[in-house]
């Protein structure tokens, strides 16, 4: 492996869609001046030694933990390089979930606890929205860290006075923006407003992204998500946190 | 409501070709599945489908390569479908580049097979094939083997268990209007989509933008699949969408 590049590591937990999420990073690597490594790995040793790590996940929460539990030391390794090394680190689909204190699918199962909150199903269908909420639908961007803020005047329509998240960058956000691609049943009920980064629009408010210092997850799939999946992946590997 | 309403284009491939041919311009293979799934991406399509229909067990392997090829390209959503039947196919198709595998013959033989498959990959990975003929007002028949196999099982009561079951989404086509250009049938699609709490794609007859939207304003459809009007350039994926912005369902409009 070549020193001066970036090592970006996909934790491969037997879960989801590793090769859609290596090739969309790939591609947008493509755009950065020193083009980093894009690593599928389930060695403890290279997840400790990432410079950015990437956990996806599809299928369900429990079974999404267990496989990630099977990798030997896996939570002191990402305790050890996110929460106290400050890695940035980017959560998909289950992968963000996983970040919640624990989630209420099939059972309740303990997260990894680092942003506070819980994960529920959807409640859509007293609204005639389907389950999965399955699609493309449009991000609005909250004011990410602040909350003293109520529900309402969280969501931002004029931008001028607000620059989102990083990993928002030159992303055309809001009703009339870019959009993201969804799949999913359970969502992530944050309990500090200031954790959500943008949130979507099914039955309801929905966190779309939600962080915090060097850490981010999304709901949605950037692999899938064409444009604005690219941007925000490119975002990622630009992230200096 | 902010979600979109899809258009998904449907590939037949058979031993790695496109079977029925893409006519877009600028396509040097026209029969190349990957390089009709990259013009789709750029034509701004919500979706990609391809149904494998390859006769052999050896075609049936290409599928992977054109899926692995295609996910190296375009970054939307790809369902595959034709031939699923275990466990080992779905997670061969996933680690491809799939990100929901439809399943028909293999459900109908046996339901539990969806548990098994949603149990261990999600519900929102598995899609369900109701292939359906009309029998009678209000009633529909279940088909495989790509409509030649009739099965004695009622459409409806299929749709509804196979839900329970696990499936995420079914794709509902008719068999009565595949290929027809007639349409939807839409009382087919409006009966399993009120029935069932998953997202439905209408499929089989469309001929015009029309059909398109009956199938979302009056089939109750969350998506529309059409192969031959794109495939022959007789309408863009652009003014498909478009057409149906006009008639007052929420599109994406990104590319």
């Amino acid at each position: 492996m070549d020193k001066n590049r970036e090592k970006i590591v996909i934790i491969d937990y037997g879960s989801g869609n590793l090769r859609s999420a290596q090739k969309a990073l790939a591609r947008a690597a493509k755009n950065l001046d020193n083009r980093p490594e894009i690593i599928v790995s389930s060695r403890a040793e290279i997840i400790f030694a990432a410079d950015r790590i990437v956990l996806p996940g599809v299928g369900a929460f429990a079974d999404c933990k267990k496989g990630l539990l099977a990798i030997s030391n896996i939570e002191q390794i990402l305790t050890e390089r996110v929460v106290r090394g400050g890695v940035p680190f980017l959560g998909i689909c289950v992968g963000m979930q996983l970040m919640a204190d624990y989630g209420k699918e099939k059972g309740k199962h303990a997260g990894l606890g680092w942003i506070r909150g819980i994960v529920k199903k959807i409640k859509a269908e007293h609204k005639g929205l389907k389950i999965p909420h399955m699609g493309w639908n449009t991000l609005n961007i909250t004011k990410f860290g602040n909350d003293k803020i109520s529900k309402s005047e969280n969501i931002i329509n004029n931008k001028s006075d607000f620059s989102p998240h990083p990993l928002l960058n030159n992303i055309k956000l809001g009703e009339d923006g870019l959009h993201a691609y969804f799949v999913h049943s359970y969502h992530f009920v944050v309990n500090e407003r200031k954790n959500i980064i943008a949130s979507t629009d099914y039955g309801g408010e929905i966190a779309a992204m939600i962080g915090k210092n060097n850490m981010v997850g999304v709901q949605f799939h950037p692999e899938k998500s064409q444009i604005l999946g690219l941007n925000l992946l490119e975002n990622f590997l630009r992230w200096r946190p | 409501m902010a979600l979109k309403t899809r258009i998904i284009p449907c590939l037949d491939v058979k031993d790695a070709r496109v079977v029925k041919g893409v006519n877009f311009v600028n396509l040097v293979d026209a029969g190349d599945p990957v390089e009709a799934a990259i013009a789709y991406d750029k034509a701004g399509a919500d979706e990609l489908c391809f149904l494998d229909i390859s006769a052999s067990f050896e075609g049936r392997d290409t599928i992977f390569d054109v899926v692995s090829k295609t996910a190296e390209h375009c970054f939307m959503p790809l369902t595959v479908g034709g031939g699923v039947r275990s466990l080992k196919d779905i997670r061969k198709l996933l680690l491809c580049g799939a990100d929901k595998v439809a399943i028909n013959s293999a459900a109908v033989k046996n339901r539990d097979f969806i548990n098994r498959a949603a149990d261990k990959f999600g519900n929102q990975c598995i899609v369900v094939s109701v292939d359906a003929r009309k029998i009678k007002e209000n009633k529909w028949e279940i088909y495989t083997h790509g409509g030649r196999n009739k099965t004695g099982i009622d459409a409806l009561e299929f749709a509804i268990d196979m839900v329970k079951r696990g499936a995420g989404e079914l794709l509902v086509t008719s068999m009565d209007r595949d290929g027809t250009k007639l349409g939807f049938d839409i009382e087919l699609t409006k009966t399993i989509a009120d029935a069932v709490n998953v997202p439905v794609i209408a499929s089989g007859g469309v001929g015009k933008l029309e059909h398109l939207v009956e199938g979302v304003k009056k089939g109750h459809a969350n998506a529309v699949l059409a192969a031959s009007i794109f495939h022959f350039g007789i309408f863009s994926i652009a003014q498909a969408k478009k057409y149906m912005r006009d008639n007052g369902i929420n599109m994406r409009l990104d590319y």
